[in-house]
């Protein structure tokens, strides 16, 4: 197990390095950016940069002391549009926030979807199943950008029940739009996968046979059931993770949360290249870290895999 | 929304297996399909919105770039839908037609959808039925590549480079095309490598037949089962993903327009009270996405029908 | 006095192209410690009748009729009343010992289990007793490989795995489902010695569910031979197998090769096994039975005893059918090729 890991670790690493080269290169030859010379940049804002990377030094160079920064000092730079900023007190600011209602939606569609699923497989062809189908459907073509304007016009707008922007860590009123509105879809896809490869499992060779040895039908599908059909809702967890962290730009966006979602957008409107990347980079580390662990726990599930 | 990757595998596995029974899988696809009420629904929904894109202009009083002066500035009361003025669907906070820009942002929606699944498709076919076909070593790092690139939040990217290298449609079409084909590469990959060692690629390939004619002869035909469903379910994915970057409005740009763009102005004006703004957009955007997510599915179903 | 008594059992299946009768009007007993052979082709129903004796039958399968186990009514039970005869008096094994057996689970866990839920033994004592279980199914190094799962074991040891935890609890009535259709034929062989030694020194009795005639030959004392979901003959495997009564019976007997007979010709029985979706209205073997008179077509022959302890369903006068040898067509590869329904 520990070689697993180690070997993922192996192919993850080089993947984040890779991604930090690319968006420094990309950065370098972007047109408008602090190195071409058809834009002004704040005097003081160069003198950071010049300070930071040597603006002047060869392109390896400065790759290399981008590199070496975030590597060992998790420092991403300054800002090349606010002097007196650096990209880590930008993320600072708004990244707890981001992580609270993240962590939060993602709590909720799993929780909701793999519980509306469950049911719907049990009793299925029931009125709960059709129920629960119903909703997953609906649900589907409902995404955050669609979903915050519909809950910001029932809610604040028609009934004036919760607060229409803002973020507030000490009132959860400000937290339900946001947790709500970027969980439904996601909720609904896994319903979906939930229902439908718990109806495969509970037709399964297996599940009949301990049926024929007598067990409750409760620990048939607690004991037996539940934990083949969580594969493929496993496997899913790592695109869901990716599509919220993208989501919680749209909920920063319409509900003013200011988690790093605004600062990025902001900076892309900006061009300020190195919040981007900043942004950018983090994320890119923390999905590589969330698919390594579902990678993980899938193998941990599934005795049959061999790692 | 999200394509359901196991599902798409037991398909891919269905037509490989037909294709041994020498069985043509599409005989019997074709009655169950239009036994299912959603995906006839779904059809009939898709014939509607392709109908409202294409002959809508010509119902249109306004265009959708004059503004009308005599609403411009109290749209909240004057702007509402109203058969009278010609603003069927209202207008918008300029004062222009929501009819007219609706079946434009309707018309440039499905172009993305298509054009984006057509790239994704394309790409991820070919790629793919290389790295099976090629096998070895190849094989191992191109699908290597497939599991980095992955692994990569790739809306991030992409916005990236809308921001670096300008925000035009092409662009968009680009980007929104080559995030995509990466899943679709993986079930091609597995499929071709299942076809490979049949016997009428050997006997193809004993007889001196180069290897890209029998990807294009052979095996791709073989794959078209997985394709057109992956296809069809990849539009309304394109479709959204293009609406989100025109919500954030990094996407299409004016005086062109398109759902997501119509949605976000919609949602950004929705404190006056001009709830048609976001209303008429999303029915839209809503039937559309439904109408392809159900004839995907009905065709995966009639492909791959679970109960015999 | 009967151990399973069976009387006008029916299941029937509704599906999208219509409603399947799997098994129709089956009328059987099974004596405390006696063998029973069920033979039949692949889609004639076997499967779906051990079902219903269980209650396994999939969400759209129904069930009427009688099943009675030492007296109490089981068909169509509540849940509650299965769980304690399941296991417990009735154990069933499966065709396919890999599927059969829960892959993410341990087998000592799923051995456990079954002592634990129907006897409340402890966790430790259970799995010593399932240790003693491995050991008596001969599985080498019980102890050591209890703690493994099931994919860890070749195909033999798995359906012995299945076997010991079939017995766990002692059963009265063993059904065995195909027990060796997935596997080699030199283990078929060490499977079936193994059940007729757990069955001697246990004195349960068995329902054996094969195709394989050898099989039912070497370890059945009586035999029902299933076609189209209804029982054809019924008889003890002796005269049986010298004098088949019914055609099928006939036709199934000389699909085997046998090395004591000259001639390298087989007899296949043409056509294929009927749709169970809409019956005909006659015999269903008539369309393949080269005795098919007029009223074969029209009306359903019943089941009737001709002999001690022997009866058939079949309008052919008795003396035609074990007078007229089937004629020996080219010997095919396949031995009574038959689709699923």
């Amino acid at each position: 197990m520990l070689a697993y890991v180690l070997r993922r670790l192996a192919v993850a690493i080089p993947t984040l390095l890779l991604l930090i080269v690319i968006s420094y290169i990309l950065m370098h030859f972007a047109p408008g950016g602090p190195f071409s010379k058809d834009r002004e940049v704040p005097a003081a804002v160069l003198a950071n940069l010049n300070a930071k990377y040597g603006l002047d030094d060869p392109l390896w160079k400065q790759i290399w002391d981008y590199l070496y920064g975030i590597v060992v000092h998790f420092d991403f730079g300054p800002s090349f549009v606010y002097p007196d900023l650096t990209v880590n007190q930008l993320i600072a600011k708004g990244f707890p926030v981001t992580l609270t209602y993240g962590i939060l939606s993602f709590l909720l569609a799993v929780l909701v979807g793999v519980i509306l699923g469950v049911t719907a497989a049990i009793w299925h062809n029931s009125w709960l199943d059709y129920l629960a189908v119903g909703i997953s459907i609906g649900a589907q073509v409902l995404p955050n950008f669609v979903m915050a304007p519909i809950l910001l016009l029932i809610f604040t707008l028609w009934y004036r029940l919760l607060p229409g922007g803002g973020w507030s860590f000490s009132d959860p009123t400000f937290w339900i739009m946001p947790v709500i509105a970027l969980a439904t879809s996601y909720m609904a896809s896994i319903t979906r996968i939930t229902r439908s490869s718990m109806l495969e499992v509970l037709g399964s060779n297996h599940i009949r046979t301990a049926r024929a040895k007598g067990m409750p039908e409760r620990r048939v599908i607690l004991r037996h059931a539940l934990k083949p059909a969580m594969l493929p809702v496993i496997s899913y967890l790592g695109p869901v993770f990716v599509s919220m962290i993208t989501g919680s730009v749209v909920i920063d966006m319409f509900f003013s949360t200011g988690g790093i979602g605004k600062s990025f957008v902001d900076s892309a409107l900006n061009r300020d290249y190195a919040v981007m990347m900043g942004v950018t980079i983090l994320l890119g580390t923390l999905t590589i870290l969330f698919n390594l662990l579902v990678d993980i726990l899938y193998v941990w599930i599934d005795p049959k895999i061999r790692y | 929304m999200m394509i359901e990757q196991a599902k798409m595998q037991s398909l891919a596995d269905r037509m490989v297996r037909d294709d041994v029974k020498g069985r043509s899988p599409w005989a019997d696809a074709r009655k169950r399909f239009f036994r299912n009420k959603a995906a006839i629904v779904g059809l009939l929904l898709l014939v509607l919105v392709v109908l409202f894109a294409l002959l809508g202009e010509f119902f249109a009083v306004w265009s959708n770039e004059e503004l009308d002066f005599a609403v411009m500035g109290q749209v909240a009361q004057m702007g509402a839908p109203s058969i009278e003025n010609g603003h069927y669907f209202g207008t918008d906070d300029l004062g222009r037609d929501l009819f007219s820009r609706t079946v434009q942002g309707t018309q440039i929606s499905l172009m993305v959808g298509v054009v984006g699944a057509a790239i994704a498709m394309i790409v991820g076919t070919l790629y793919g039925a290389a790295a099976g076909f090629i096998g070895g070593r190849v094989d191992q790092f191109m699908m290597r590549l497939v599991d980095i690139l992955m692994s990569i939040p790739y809306m991030f990217v992409l916005i990236l480079m809308l921001v670096m290298f300008g925000r035009s449609i092409g662009m968009l079409f680009l980007g929104i095309g080559m995030i995509s084909w990466l899943e679709m590469s993986r079930i091609v990959r597995g499929q071709t490598l299942s076809l490979k060692n049949r016997e009428f690629i050997e006997a193809a390939r004993a007889t001196g037949v180069p290897g890209w004619k029998i990807i294009t002869r052979h095996i791709v035909p073989n794959l078209l089962g997985v394709v057109a469903v992956y296809a069809t379910l990849l539009v309304p994915l394109m479709i959204l993903t293009e609406s989100f970057i025109s919500f954030l409005g990094l996407g299409i740009q004016e005086p062109l327009t398109s759902l997501g763009a119509l949605i976000s102005e919609g949602a950004d004006t929705i404190t006056y009270g001009t709830i048609w703004q976001l209303a008429f957009p999303l029915f839209f955007f809503v039937i559309t996405l439904f109408a392809f997510f159900f004839i995907g599915d009905g065709l995966r179903d009639a492909l791959d029908p679970k109960d015999r | 006095m009967a151990l399973l008594d069976i009387t006008d059992l029916n299941v029937s299946f509704q599906t999208n192209d219509g409603t399947v009768h799997a098994v129709n009007d089956v009328n059987l007993s099974v004596k405390p410690g006696e063998t029973l052979g069920m033979v039949g082709e692949s889609g004639s129903g076997k499967s779906q009748f051990s079902f219903a004796i269980m209650g396994l039958l999939a969400r759209n399968g129904r069930a009427t009729g009688s099943v009675r186990f030492d007296g109490q009514e089981i068909l169509n039970a509540p849940l509650k009343t299965l769980n304690r005869i399941r296991a417990e008096k009735i154990a069933m094994i499966f065709q396919d010992p890999m599927t059969s057996l829960n892959p993410y689970m341990r087998v000592s866990d799923q051995m456990a289990e079954v002592l634990t839920l129907h006897k409340g033994m402890s966790k430790r004592d259970a799995v010593t007793e399932s240790i003693r279980m491995l050991d008596a199914v001969h599985i080498p190094d019980a102890r050591g490989r209890v703690r493994l799962y099931p994919h860890e074991f070749s195909g033999g040891m798995r359906q012995r795995v299945m076997i010991a935890m079939a017995l766990l609890c002692r059963p009265q009535l063993l059904i065995a489902d195909e027990p060796t259709t997935a596997l080699d034929v030199t283990v078929q062989a060490q499977i079936m010695t193994l059940l007729a030694e757990l069955q001697r020194d246990l004195g349960m009795a068995m329902i054996l569910i094969t195709h394989d005639l050898g099989v039912v030959a070497s370890s059945c004392k009586q035999v029902a031979v299933m076609y189209g979901g209804r029982i054809r003959e019924t008889g003890p495997v002796g005269p049986l197998f010298a004098s088949p009564a019914h055609p099928y019976t006939q036709g199934l007997l000389h699909a085997i090769p046998r090395i004591d007979h000259d001639g390298d010709e087989l007899a296949v029985i043409p056509g294929a096994p009927p749709n169970m979706t809409c019956p005909p209205a006659g015999c269903a073997f008539e369309p393949r039975c080269p005795y098919a008179r007029e009223e074969c077509a029209n009306s359903r022959p019943v089941l009737e005893p001709f002999a001690e302890a022997r009866s058939r369903a079949c309008f052919v006068p008795l003396d035609d059918v074990l007078q007229y040898r089937l004629p020996r067509t080219p010997a095919p590869q396949h031995v009574t090729q038959g689709g699923q329904a």
